[in-house]
């Protein structure tokens, strides 16, 4: 799947937006997601797993580990992502268990199929799951329907895709990962006030002086 | 804040019942209560302030707190009357106190000239309800003055010279030039056109109880936490309170206009927070629900005297719908911009704004503005370029590269009016109140898409002057989700052809008035939030002038 570039579903998802509707109704669960989430990432081995057995929390970590690697920045792992979504399936996505429960086995059972050895998806080579990945992920971009929101991610994979970048970019301040390590990735600030100049292009900028008016023809 | 407020009783007839606090009910709520009136104004949504507005973006990204709920609310849209209505998200707007006032953009753009004599400038256009306005620019003029020093709007007068007559400066310079500004100034200069500093509906400058804006990033679809965001909210809703006779009662989802023997109107029908239906008395009905609940409202009301819906014996209660056209490019350039630092927009031009039909091809005219206007989650899933991977590596580093250098390249332009555009309600799906859905129809002329291509090709050439490392557009297509509600009670002197009066007075009812988006008679061209409370300010004389002469109920 590549990025859509829908106007309206650029709108809807920049404001009022596909992410939202997605996230409709239970804003009050996500935000304890995200806090639950953060403390299972700042204390990482006392945490109980609300929702995945340790074995698939593993998977899962793995599958938004290929969403957002790690590389020479922090990826989905470094930010806990796996909590997030482990908090998310009992709370606010709870609609989403069935997706994660049938969509788990089946990742698996293609992990099998395309490398017979692995039965784990965390088992297998970066470039391995990548292919599994891909295979799930042509299906997903034939299913779209694209001049309509969806009220909510509709394969597997989308799921996972769409909670990953959500957990992954959550202001920090209001819930997102402690350390804010999605925000330092895209060098997102984290001040609350900002004053100008704010970058490279209006550093230097002398103020708005009136123009010669144009003579050009309007047409 | 709720200071002072007095405590009416739903059996206390007071002046004025005014449905809806956003642009336009809390403009008619302060300049009808400082006149001495007893006001009550009915405000569907919650009554938030700004300890609510955090920076939080999962809150406004979910919540739906601030504006109306998919759930709660559904709609159903279809392109044309022939066709069936699906159930699909079709329209945002604020439903808190306030309106959609506090979750705006906040571009404040006067209407020019034009736009309320164009009809008879260049003639009709075959198949649309293009037609003039019956009051003129001058007429609003000095209510678009008071909404500037009374609400507070930041700009530069005389700056662009496409610039209508004004009476008075604005009252505080423009905010800071934002990256996006400077890049879009220089191109526009390069091609010869005529940039200028956006006139926006937030304080450069601290105002008693409200801050000056501090750049949190956090502006469009978000309530500023520092007042400094210009909504109703802000400046009118709190100058009402202050009277001591206006009573905001939020909660209060008015669903039906209460009418006497005589046709006239004696009060609100509501549903309070517990779903208990109430009625309160008033001696007169301003309804300001915005351009789709108003309508609804008044089909809602239909009865024995009113079969079509309240005030709509012309028919055309809902119809003439308007959403302005537009299109967005995005650039990306070399170096970080940072331009999630502050408010959207701070530079925007409109050598466009008025354009010959018989030089371009096509009725329409425009502005083009720059900005960003996107939170973290909204840019990583809508903001990269077309063909991006939207997992792995190379989505990481094109967000990662991307998130700080892009800026947007919007183009706001005309809708023609069409008789079959509009909102309705839906005969199938009910909300959670059990009543009818609002359904959009809407179908763009096309001459609404031949300018918003039109308007994106110059879009283009300043990324292209500006030199951005990669440049793309969203595609132009047909608009099938609404956010600009215009036209669908439309002001006219003909009860044939309009639904209220010069006076917003409704042709039928005579101590009914609207007041919103649903007034215009042509859509401007796009931020029509400014015109919408020029229109309210004027409205109040009027109808302060109708009541003081007794003759609201005459």
């Amino acid at each position: 799947m590549t990025i859509d570039n829908n106007r309206r579903n650029f709108l809807v998802r920049s404001c009022s937006s596909l992410t939202a509707l997605w996230v409709s109704a239970h804003w009050p669960a996500l935000l304890s997601a995200a806090s639950h989430a953060r403390s299972a990432a700042q204390s990482p081995g006392t945490t109980k797993l609300e929702f995945f057995t340790p074995d698939q929390a593993k998977e899962i970590d793995a599958i938004t580990s290929r969403i957002i690697p790690t590389d020479e920045t922090p990826g989905a792992h470094e930010a806990g992502v796996v909590y997030f979504i482990d908090r998310a399936l009992t709370t606010f996505a709870i609609d989403n268990q069935k997706i994660y429960r049938e969509g788990l086995p089946e990742m698996q059972a293609r992990t099998h199929e395309l490398f017979s050895a692995l039965d784990q998806f965390s088992a297998a080579t970066p470039e391995q799951q990548d292919e599994v990945l891909h295979s799930f992920d042509e299906q997903t971009a034939g299913a779209r329907r694209p001049y309509r929101p969806r009220a909510a991610a509709q394969s597997f994979f989308d799921t996972v895709r769409l909670h990953t970048v959500v957990a992954f970019l959550l202001d920090p301040d209001a819930g997102g990962d402690p350390n804010g390590i999605g925000w330092k990735v895209i060098d997102r600030e984290r001040q609350h006030m900002f004053r100008p100049p704010f970058g490279y292009y209006d550093q230097n900028y002398p103020g708005w002086q009136p123009g010669s008016a144009s003579d050009k023809a309007k047409p | 804040m709720n200071v002072e407020q007095p405590k009416y009783k739903t059996s206390d007839q007071v002046d004025f019942v005014v449905v809806g606090s956003g642009a336009a009910g809390g403009i008619l709520a302060k300049e009808l209560s400082e006149n001495g009136f007893r006001v009550v104004v009915l405000e569907q949504g919650p009554y938030l302030t700004e300890a609510d507005f955090t920076h939080n973006e999962i809150k406004i990204l979910n919540e739906d707190l601030l504006t109306n709920h998919p759930k709660l609310q559904p709609n159903t849209f279809r392109k044309t009357p022939d066709q069936t209505a699906q159930p699909q998200r079709a329209l945002v707007y604020g439903r808190l106190v306030g309106g959609t006032s506090v979750h705006f953009t906040a571009n404040f753009w006067r209407l020019h000239e034009i736009d309320f004599v164009e009809r008879t400038k260049i003639g009709p256009i075959a198949g649309t309800g293009f037609t003039d306005w019956p009051i003129t620019y001058a007429d609003l003029e000095p209510y678009y003055t008071k909404v500037e020093w009374e609400i507070g709007v930041s700009g530069l007068a005389g700056a662009s010279p496409f610039d209508p007559p004004r009476s008075k400066p604005y009252p505080m310079p423009p905010l800071p030039t934002k990256g996006s500004g400077v890049i879009f100034e220089q191109a526009a200069r390069k091609l010869g056109w005529n940039p200028f500093p956006a006139p926006m509906a937030i304080l450069s400058q601290p105002r008693p109880g409200r801050s000056a804006c501090i750049n949190c990033g956090f502006c469009l679809a978000f309530g500023c936490e520092v007042g400094a965001k210009s909504s109703s909210l802000a400046s009118a809703i709190r100058v009402a309170e202050k009277t001591g006779r206006c009573e905001i009662r939020p909660n209060s989802y008015v669903h039906r206009i209460e009418l006497d023997a005589n046709g006239r109107a004696t009060g609100a029908v509501y549903f309070d927070a517990q779903r208990n239906v109430q009625l309160q008395k008033a001696k007169a009905v301003v309804i300001s629900a915005n351009g789709a609940e108003t309508p609804r409202l008044l089909l809602l009301s239909a009865n024995k005297q009113f079969p079509n819906g309240l005030a709509n014996s012309s028919g055309l209660v809902g119809k003439y719908l308007m959403l302005n056209s537009g299109a967005v490019s995005v650039g990306v350039f070399d170096q970080p911009l940072n331009d999630y630092k502050g408010f959207a927009v701070s530079r925007i031009l409109h050598d466009f704004y008025e354009m010959d039909p018989h030089k371009v091809g096509f009725y329409g005219g425009g502005g083009i503005d720059a900005r960003f206007d996107v939170t973290p989650i909204g840019f990583a899933n809508g903001g990269l370029p077309p063909g991006t991977p939207t997992w792995g590596k190379e989505f990481k580093h094109t967000l990662a590269h991307n998130f700080t250098r892009s800026m947007e390249v919007m183009s706001h332009g005309t809708s023609l009016s069409l008789e079959s555009n509009s909102f309705s309600l839906d005969p199938e799906l009910k909300d959670a109140w059990g009543l009818p859905a609002l359904r959009l129809t809407y179908k763009d002329h096309p001459d609404d898409l031949k300018l918003a291509a039109w308007l994106n090709a110059r879009a283009l050439e300043i990324l292209d002057a500006a030199g951005a490392q990669k440049k793309w557009s969203f595609p132009i297509e047909e608009q099938q989700f609404a956010v600009h509600l215009l036209g669908t009670c439309r002001m006219g002197n003909d009860p044939k052809t309009s639904v209220i009066n010069a006076d917003h007075r409704t042709h039928d009812v005579k101590n009914l008035f609207l007041c919103d988006g649903s007034s215009l008679v042509t859509s401007g061209r796009g931020q029509p939030t400014m015109t919408i409370e020029a229109l309210a300010f004027r409205a109040a004389d009027r109808i302060r002038d109708l009541a003081k002469r007794g003759e609201i109920n005459a």
